[in-house]
């Protein structure tokens, strides 16, 4: 039996705008084991941002509880929290959030810095180490600019791995790619899945979803849907099967 | 470690931005290198109007009539003639605080030799006058006492006079020179002193006995002024008021507010003269200071700027493990490293300047140490303190607000 990496309990989030009260949450409770590729769908209003923002340790819940690598997030201040997220997530966004002018292996470092027990050359060592994984060995230089938005992406994917966290967390990282490279980065996904890396993806596309192993949908601040997928599509065969381009 | 990792974090924000950095610095580089300038001419004019001064004799004691009242109505100092020979007699002979002392009379004229001429100024005065105005012979000798009492015409010129009336040369002793038509025997040439502060050449001097001056060519029994030394500078204050008391007796004045004499030490002329020149260097600081005091606020806005700009950056670096304190460090690190290299800049930039003003302007410039501390001290407090604010709103930023700003 693989360990939880991810449990949570009837977990409520609730804010108060003006005299209103809005339920973003309501009472959810599911667990991620490691070693799991799980999507988490639902329309906007849903409260997948939310969730994400809980799950990333950004945002702390009403009540309920959740742990991360059995450690409770509900009692920590904002410092322990910044240090969670410093060690045990990765985070991956849609605009990519690269610093500007900067060059790949820095952008990769990036988590490191604020992690004091690194030293500088193995900060960079393992940055180097990241950016060949996602097949950006030859561009460590690179500023953002001179990449494409999908080795943008490969950059930020190197950034979220390069602290080794047990999470990786990704919102709409697809996004803002077209077809053949959002496959492309499924593809490197799975890659990651297949190593070992636990990943949780929030997305609302579909096919996307049908690469992940396991899909979670929410309305309304509830689940309505929690499935093993049984028909793992492969990235990589999907892009090869997609029409030439010319 | 972790300030290490800030400190390199800032700088390579810094490097992102390097045209915006530099004119942000150009109000800090300006202000400093103004305060440490203007410091530096301050300072250098206050030095040489003290030395200056004390090349004149600095325990210098000058008494002259002064602005009494004679019958209700009040005198024009230059006409009166309340300063006669008994004054300077009964001083010379009662003063305990003096060491020298002189009458002088002057006339202005015109010097003649041979074929050359040139307006000059003649003081008829005592051997003691050297002394008293630290001057120093060059060649020949002062006249004596005796040549005083007897009212020889014999005269001790300046370098200028040598230069305008024996153009040759020559050596002007024993040569005879007119002023005002009145011969007078040339037996001393000075050492040249230059201009002194005021800009006057004070080498454009004849000294002569005083009884001759008197007598021939201003034709008066009374004196202009007296000057004379006091033992030292400290006691010159003291011997300005036994020279008051003395004079007082003398004209029998027993209310000093009915002095019709004035007796200045230069102990005062001093403080006057640096007291107007620590006013000037006040308030050139001041301005200095208020081009300081935009620097900072031009640090400020930048910053506030940048931070505006870089909301979402703030955001993701919240995400990946930054913390409040982390945010805050590197805001600050910004701030000071802009304001500190600022400073360097301004300290280099202040002293070429400075060595500008020198050579090209022949102001006298001293750049003191303090002046160097004191700008850096007040840049780096100005980058910490405008730095301050704009950095506290970074950090107080929602990491999830501050990912989605657009």
């Amino acid at each position: 039996m693989s360990k939880t990496i991810i449990d949570i309990d009837t977990l409520k989030r609730e804010f108060i705008m003006g005299t209103e009260t809005v339920h973003a949450l309501k009472g959810i409770s599911y667990a991620i084991k490691e070693g799991e590729f799980v999507t988490i769908m639902g329309s906007s209003g849903s409260g997948k941002s939310t969730m994400l923002n809980i799950l990333g340790c950004l945002d702390q819940p009403t009540s309920g509880s959740y742990k991360i690598d059995q450690v409770a997030v509900n009692a920590l201040s904002r410092n322990e929290l910044a240090q969670i997220r410093n060690e045990k997530i990765g985070f991956i966004f849609q605009s990519y959030n690269l610093l500007p002018r900067t060059s790949a292996i820095e952008n990769a470092e990036l988590p490191l810095l604020y992690n004091s027990k690194v030293s500088s050359e193995e900060r960079r060592k393992r940055a180097i180490d990241a950016l060949n994984l996602v097949g950006l060995g030859e561009r460590l230089d690179h500023t953002p600019a001179q990449l494409s938005g999908g080795q943008q992406q490969r950059v930020a994917i190197a950034r979220s791995l390069v602290n080794d966290p047990v999470v990786i967390l990704a919102d709409e990282a697809t996004g803002n790619l077209d077809t053949r490279t959002s496959y492309e980065i499924m593809a490197l996904f799975q890659d990651l899945n297949r190593k070992g890396k636990t990943i949780v993806f929030v997305t609302h596309e579909d096919d996307i979803a049908r690469f992940s192993n396991r899909t979670i949908i929410l309305k309304d601040g509830t689940i309505i849907s929690d499935k093993i997928n049984e028909d793992i599509l492969d990235a990589a065969q999907e892009l090869a099967a997609l029409p030439k381009e010319n | 470690m972790r300030i290490l990792n800030l400190l390199k974090i800032a700088w390579r924000a810094i490097k992102l931005n390097k045209m915006r950095t530099f004119l942000t610095m150009l109000g800090i580089i300006i202000g400093v290198a103004s305060v440490i300038a203007m410091l530096a001419v301050g300072e250098g004019s206050t030095q040489s109007i003290k030395t200056q001064i004390s090349s004149m004799g600095s325990n210098m004691i000058t008494i002259r009539p002064g602005a009494g009242m004679q019958g209700g109505v009040r005198t024009d100092p230059g006409e009166m003639q309340s300063l006669k020979l008994e004054d300077y007699e009964s001083l010379r002979d009662q003063a305990t605080l003096l060491t020298a002392i002189s009458p002088q009379v002057s006339g202005s004229g015109q010097v003649i030799s041979g074929a050359n001429n040139w307006p000059s100024s003649i003081y008829g005065v005592t051997p003691e006058y050297l002394d008293i105005r630290v001057l120093e012979l060059a060649e020949g000798s002062m006249f004596t006492s005796a040549e005083v009492k007897s009212a020889a015409k014999v005269a001790v010129i300046g370098q200028t006079i040598v230069e305008n009336i024996f153009p040759d040369g020559e050596s002007p002793i024993g040569k005879m020179i007119r002023f005002n038509k009145i011969p007078f025997k040339v037996i001393g040439v000075l050492e040249p002193k230059g201009e002194n502060t005021f800009g006057q050449d004070q080498d454009d001097i004849i000294l002569a006995p005083y009884t001759a001056v008197q007598k021939r060519i201003l034709a008066i029994d009374y004196l202009q002024s007296i000057v004379a030394s006091a033992v030292n500078e400290e006691q010159a204050p003291d011997a300005v008021e036994e020279v008051s008391a003395i004079l007082r007796e003398n004209h029998q004045i027993t209310n000093p507010q009915e002095d019709d004499f004035n007796v200045f030490s230069m102990e005062e002329l001093i403080t006057a003269l640096s007291s107007t020149s620590e006013i000037l260097t006040v308030l050139l600081v001041a301005i200095a200071g208020i081009s300081l005091l935009i620097g900072g606020i031009g640090i400020m806005n930048i910053m506030y700027v940048s931070v505006k700009e870089r909301t979402r950056e703030i955001g993701l670096r919240m995400a990946v493990g930054g913390k409040g304190a982390d945010i805050l460090i590197q805001f600050l690190i910004e701030a000071i490293l802009i304001s500190i290299t600022g400073g360097i800049l301004g300290v280099l930039l202040g002293i070429s300047a400075t060595l500008i003003i020198q050579n090209v302007f022949n102001w006298p410039t001293i750049v003191t140490l303090y002046s160097v501390i004191i700008s850096f001290a007040v840049c780096a407090i100005t980058g910490i303190f405008f730095g301050w604010y704009p950095a506290r709103k970074a950090a107080a930023l929602d990491p999830i607000v501050a990912l989605r700003y657009e």
